[in-house]
């Protein structure tokens, strides 16, 4: 693939999009009107209250729902339809768990006609990397949550995408295990240098791990704010906390995201929200 | 299931506790039939029971018809099973058919199979076939609702993953639809062979001139309550050994579950 300007770009223009509530006989309009553009290797987080369409909008990225009006270029090309080339890790690990763990992360290579010989080394190489050698025959239950994060994470690198989306993948993880998997994969960004769309609800790993931060307004969610991160790398999301730019930074964008997270607690709280 | 010690009976007590039950049992109806509490015309009596049992497997004549009504239960159960899984995966295909077809699944599951043995008897005539197709119309349902519900209730994030992941249609079907299924059909595998075989038995019992059904009707006929409750017998040492092979097959199958404690 020659690498040109549009090489791992998204760009997101005026994307909307609704979903008809049959059973209320409305319609719920879970994005708004959002125009993004990110560049190749970028490191792009996107925060919001809980409900404000964070989710749906890499949904859109990926072509697993449709848009309502707008459109979503992905290096270059409008999406319709889910993109196979794309990277996604989903909330929960969505892990085969039939296949063991040599299986779960050959399988995108096994989807891509690649022939059993070559996927070996491939697979294996990811496998060592992640620090699973030794578990290739386990399977998903027999993991803890953290390895079977590192196997998810595989599995979307295995096929070198060049473009990664992340929803909240992290989020059900321990503390310790989540900042070692923030680094984790900020070794691994660093190293390949995708572009990545990060989902969260937590602005400290946001602000840890990111170059530009989305902030997203309450149900239906648009773009409020766009702040860049300017702290040093290669970073270390345990020690970067303490950098004297960090709580500035935490301050200025929390101040923006309070009055969304309060307006989208008020809202669910009466029943406002989808 | 308990894990205190102190609260936890042993195995060896809890066998102890059964034969020592059966033993019981089989000696009270072994006295009462004996002393003339009850005529054992009605009721027959443990030791003619296990004579008879024994005559029937020396002379073979057992074996045959306990052969007969496996292989009914055997081939019908394979081809509702297949049939099952192929409706169960085009229901959940086209969605059209469907809603079509779903008043007219829930109303043939609805009816008694046993009141259409003597239709299929007569259709199909006094032999095998008569008796596979009542099997297959147990069996299918059970099947066929196991597998669509196992296709529906599939993981949305599966599927979705499996789409990004770069899945064809036939790679869906193959890595994620199957396997889900799969898990629901073995779920329902030990109801499904428990239905073959009754449906096996009651073809036999309502016209056929051999197999394990056919014995006992026989037997009821000439009034012969121990042939009655001898074949009773060994269809129910048959219905544990087919168990007991299920339990391990459904161990094998579902290795990738975690050990419920």
């Amino acid at each position: 693939m020659t690498l040109d300007d549009r090489t791992g770009r998204i760009v997101l223009d005026q994307v909307t999009q609704r979903f008809a509530l049959p059973r209320e006989g409305r319609e719920f309009t879970a994005v708004e009107d959002v125009s993004l553009d990110v560049g190749r290797g970028e490191f792009v987080s996107i925060v919001g209250p809980s409900g404000c369409g964070k989710s749906t909008l890499l949904a859109l990225i990926a072509g697993l729902v449709p848009l309502t009006a707008g459109r979503v270029l992905l290096e270059g090309r409008p999406v319709e339809g889910v993109t196979p080339g794309l990277g996604f890790v989903f909330q929960r690990d969505a892990l085969f768990p039939w296949k063991t763990v040599v299986e779960n992360v050959g399988l995108p290579l096994l989807f891509r006609g690649v022939d059993a010989a070559a996927a070996r080394p491939r697979v294996a190489e990811w496998i060592a990397r992640i620090g699973l050698t030794g578990f290739e025959h386990y399977h998903p239950h027999q993991l803890s949550g953290g390895m079977r994060k590192r196997v998810a994470l595989a599995m979307t690198m295995v096929y070198e995408p060049q473009i990664v989306l992340m929803d909240e993948p992290f989020g059900a993880l321990d503390v310790q295990t989540r900042n070692l998997m923030e680094n984790d994969l900020l070794e691994l960004w660093a190293q390949f240098r995708r572009t990545v769309v990060f989902v969260t609800h937590d602005l400290e790993e946001a602000i840890a791990l990111s170059d530009r931060i989305v902030v997203m307004t309450a149900s239906p969610g648009h773009v409020k704010s766009v702040y860049t991160i300017a702290l040093p790398r290669p970073r270390s999301v345990t020690e970067i906390r303490f950098h004297p730019d960090f709580g500035r930074l935490y301050e200025t964008i929390w101040k923006d995201l309070k009055d969304e997270v309060r307006l989208g607690y008020e809202r669910s709280r009466h029943g406002l929200s989808g | 299931m308990a894990t205190s010690a102190a609260a936890t009976v042993s195995r060896a007590e809890i066998h102890l506790w059964r034969v020592g039950l059966l033993g019981a049992f089989l000696a009270l109806w072994e006295v009462a039939t004996r002393r003339g509490w009850v005529d054992p015309f009605f009721v027959s009596q443990p030791t003619v029971l296990a004579l008879q049992i024994g005559d029937w497997i020396r002379s073979g004549f057992i074996v045959r018809h306990l052969v007969v009504t496996l292989q009914e239960t055997i081939i019908g159960f394979l081809l509702g099973t297949l049939l099952g899984v192929a409706v169960g995966f085009a229901f959940a295909h086209w969605q059209t058919l469907a809603h079509v077809f779903d008043p007219v699944m829930v109303a043939l599951n609805a009816m008694p199979r046993v009141v259409l043995a003597p239709l299929f008897i007569l259709w199909f005539g006094l032999g095998l076939l008569s008796k596979v197709v009542m099997v297959i119309s147990l069996v299918f349902f059970v099947v066929f609702f196991s597998t669509y519900t196992g296709i529906r209730e599939v993981d949305r994030d599966l599927v979705n993953n499996a789409r990004i992941l770069g899945a064809s249609p036939q790679h869906m079907i193959r890595h994620v639809l199957l396997p889900s299924a799969l898990t629901w059909i073995f779920a329902s595998l030990r109801t499904s062979v428990g239905f073959a075989l009754i449906g096996a038995v009651v073809g036999e019992y309502l016209g056929a001139h051999e197999g394990m059904g056919w014995v006992i009707s026989y037997a009821e006929s000439m009034f012969n309550s121990t042939g009655v409750l001898a074949g009773l017998l060994v269809l129910m040492a048959a219905v544990i050994a087919i168990d007991l092979g299920l339990q391990r097959l459904d161990a094998r199958f579902s290795y990738w579950k975690p050990v419920p404690k």
